[in-house]
C-alpha cells in the first residue's frame, strides 16, 4: 500500500466559481476519501430579517444567490403568503412561473458552460454562454433586471408582461430550442465529452436516496423526485414531466439539465397559452403571525424557505435549506475512488452553488 | 465544427466592447437611482426602507444623498416615496474603486415662505 497525502482542493482553484475547500486524501492518483469545509462566504442574511420590514426583505431574499436569486424571492414571498392567508392573482402566479423557468435555463445554461470549461472545452463553454446572452436579454426586458429581477412582491409580482411582449416571447423560444438541440447534441455525442463524464463519479440509485440528494443529482440517479409536481404556484395547470436519467454518473447529470431546457421552453409555451388576465398584485395589510415551510424547485433542487413570524413587521426567523447543501454528501460519496483528475468534473455535477449554501 | 467556423468569422464578435461602447438597455433597465429634489419633502421613509442603508437624509440641511457604491437598485425605495420624487434612469454608472456619495440639497421650503406671507398679511 502506498504513502496517503492529503491535497488541499479550493477555496480558490480554477474550476470552482465559489469558494469550498475539499482537503482530497490521495494514494497515487486516486482520492480515498474527500473532507469538505465550508463558511467562506456566510454572510449572515438570515439574521438580517430581524431587523428588516418583511416586505423589504424580499429584495435581500433575493440576493441570497446571485443565479437562482428569482425562486429565492419567489419562494419567501409564497411562504410569508401562506402565514398570512393571501390568495394571490392567479395571472402573478403564471408570471413567476414563466420567469422562474427563464431563470431555470439561465442557470443550466451557466452551469454547462462552466462544467465544459471544467473539462478544459473552452469553445463550448463560450458557445453556452452565448446562447443564456439571448435569455437574459428577455429577463431585463421583462423585469427591468438581467440577474436580479426585483418583480417580487409579497402579494404578487410588480410589473406585467404585455401580450405582444408574450407573444415575442414565444416565437424567440422556437430560435433557443434550435440552439439548445445543438448544445445538447454536442453534450451527448462529443468524445471529448463522453470520455470525461461517462462512469465517472457514480452515485448509485440507494446511494442517492439514503444521502438525501435533491434536483439533477438526484433525478440522474433514477429517483423522480422533483419539487413542481406538488404542483406549487400555476405550476399545478401546467404539464410537467421531470426528467430522468438512470445511470448516476456525471453524464447523466449533465443530460437531466439539458433535459430541463426543454421542459423549461415547453412550461413556458404552456403558461403563455393559459395565462389569464387580471390583476398582477393584491393589497397586503397587516403583519404576519404563525409559521410555514414553503418548497420549490431550483435550477440546483428542492429549497425549503422556513418562516416564523409572531405578528410584529420583523419576522422572528428566516431558514433557508438549500440545494447545494443537500448535495454536499452525495459529492463526498462520488469523490471517494475516483481519479484526482476528475475532481474538477466530479465537484461541479452537483453544481455548487456556495453563496447559496452559506447565505 | 468548420460551420461553427464560418459562422463565427462571418459574424464577427458577440460581445460588446464596454465601456468603449454604450451597454445595452431596455426601456425598464434599472440603471441608477436619481432624484427629483424639488419635489422631496425628506419624510425619510425611503432611508428607513433600504435593503442596502445606502441613503442619508439631513432634514434640517435639506440634504439627500446616496451612497451609490452601496445602492442596489432594487426600487425599494421607490414604492414608498409618497411624492414620487425618485426614479430609476436607464444608464449604468461607470465604475470605481470606492464608495461614491451624490448629495442632493432642496431648495427652501415653500411652505415656510407661505406662512411667513401669512404672517405679514395678517
Amino acid at each position: 500500500m502506498s504513502k496517503q497525502i492529503i491535497v488541499p482542493f479550493g477555496p480558490q482553484h480554477p474550476v470552482l466559481p465559489e469558494p469550498i475547500h475539499l482537503d482530497l486524501v490521495l494514494e497515487d492518483e486516486r482520492v480515498i476519501e474527500a473532507i469538505p469545509s465550508i463558511g467562506y462566504v456566510h454572510r449572515g442574511l438570515e439574521k438580517l430579517v430581524e431587523k428588516r420590514d418583511y416586505k423589504d426583505y424580499v429584495f435581500i431574499s433575493e440576493r441570497i444567490c446571485g443565479i437562482c436569486s428569482f425562486i429565492h424571492g419567489s419562494t419567501y414571498c409564497q411562504a410569508v403568503e401562506q402565514v398570512m392567508n393571501i390568495d394571490i392573482p392567479r395571472r402573478a402566479e403564471f408570471l413567476r412561473a414563466i420567469w422562474s423557468e427563464y431563470s431555470r435555463m439561465h442557470s443550466h445554461l451557466l452551469w454547462l458552460g462552466c462544467f465544459a470549461d471544467s473539462m478544459g472545452y473552452e469553445n463550448l463553454f463560450m458557445n453556452c454562454w452565448k446562447v443564456r446572452e439571448k435569455i437574459l436579454d428577455v429577463m431585463e426586458r421583462t423585469t427591468g433586471g438581467r440577474i436580479i429581477q426585483g418583480v417580487n412582491r409579497v402579494g404578487g409580482v410588480s410589473r406585467d408582461i404585455s401580450r405582444e411582449e408574450l407573444a415575442r416571447m414565444g416565437t424567440e423560444l422556437h430560435g433557443l430550442q434550435t440552439d439548445f438541440a445543438e448544445l445538447t447534441r454536442i453534450f451527448d455525442e462529443d468524445l471529448t465529452v463522453q470520455t470525461r463524464t461517462k462512469g465517472v463519479g457514480m452515485l448509485p440509485k440507494d446511494m442517492a436516496w439514503e444521502l438525501g440528494a435533491v434536483g439533477p443529482v438526484i433525478r440522474g440517479s433514477g429517483h423522480s423526485v422533483d419539487a413542481r409536481s406538488t404542483g406549487y404556484g400555476a405550476y399545478d395547470e401546467l404539464d410537467f414531466k421531470p426528467v430522468v436519467r438512470n445511470e448516476g454518473d456525471c453524464h447523466a447529470r449533465c443530460m437531466v439539465r439539458t433535459g430541463e431546457l426543454f421542459t423549461s421552453i415547453d412550461l413556458i409555451e404552456n403558461a403563455i397559452d393559459r395565462i389569464p388576465e387580471g390583476d398582477i398584485s393584491v393589497p397586503v395589510k397587516g403583519n404576519p403571525a404563525g409559521e410555514y415551510y414553503a418548497r420549490t424547485e431550483q435550477p440546483r433542487g428542492e429549497v425549503i424557505h422556513y418562516v416564523k413570524a409572531n405578528g410584529k413587521k420583523n419576522l422572528m426567523r428566516h431558514r433557508v435549506r438549500t440545494p447545494t447543501l443537500a448535495n454536499v454528501p452525495p459529492l463526498v460519496h462520488m469523490l471517494a475512488g475516483c481519479e484526482l483528475a476528475d475532481v474538477p468534473v466530479i465537484v461541479l455535477t452537483i453544481d455548487p452553488c456556495i453563496g447559496c449554501m452559506e447565505r | 465544427m468548420a460551420l461553427t467556423v464560418l459562422k463565427n468569422l462571418l459574424k464577427g464578435p458577440s460581445t460588446i466592447r464596454y465601456p468603449y461602447q454604450p451597454a445595452k438597455v431596455t426601456p425598464v433597465t434599472r440603471g441608477h437611482l436619481t432624484i427629483n429634489i424639488e419635489d422631496c419633502i425628506f419624510c425619510g421613509l425611503c432611508r428607513m426602507h433600504c435593503p442596502a442603508d445606502a441613503i442619508e437624509i439631513n432634514k434640517q440641511d435639506r440634504t439627500w444623498q446616496l451612497n451609490q457604491f452601496q445602492c442596489v437598485i432594487c426600487g425599494c425605495c421607490i414604492s414608498y416615496c409618497p411624492k414620487d420624487c425618485l426614479s430609476i434612469e436607464q444608464t449604468y454608472l461607470p465604475p470605481t474603486v470606492s464608495a461614491t456619495y451624490v448629495t442632493f440639497t432642496g431648495p427652501e421650503p415653500e411652505k415656510k415662505e407661505g406662512q411667513e406671507e401669512e404672517v405679514t398679511e395678517a
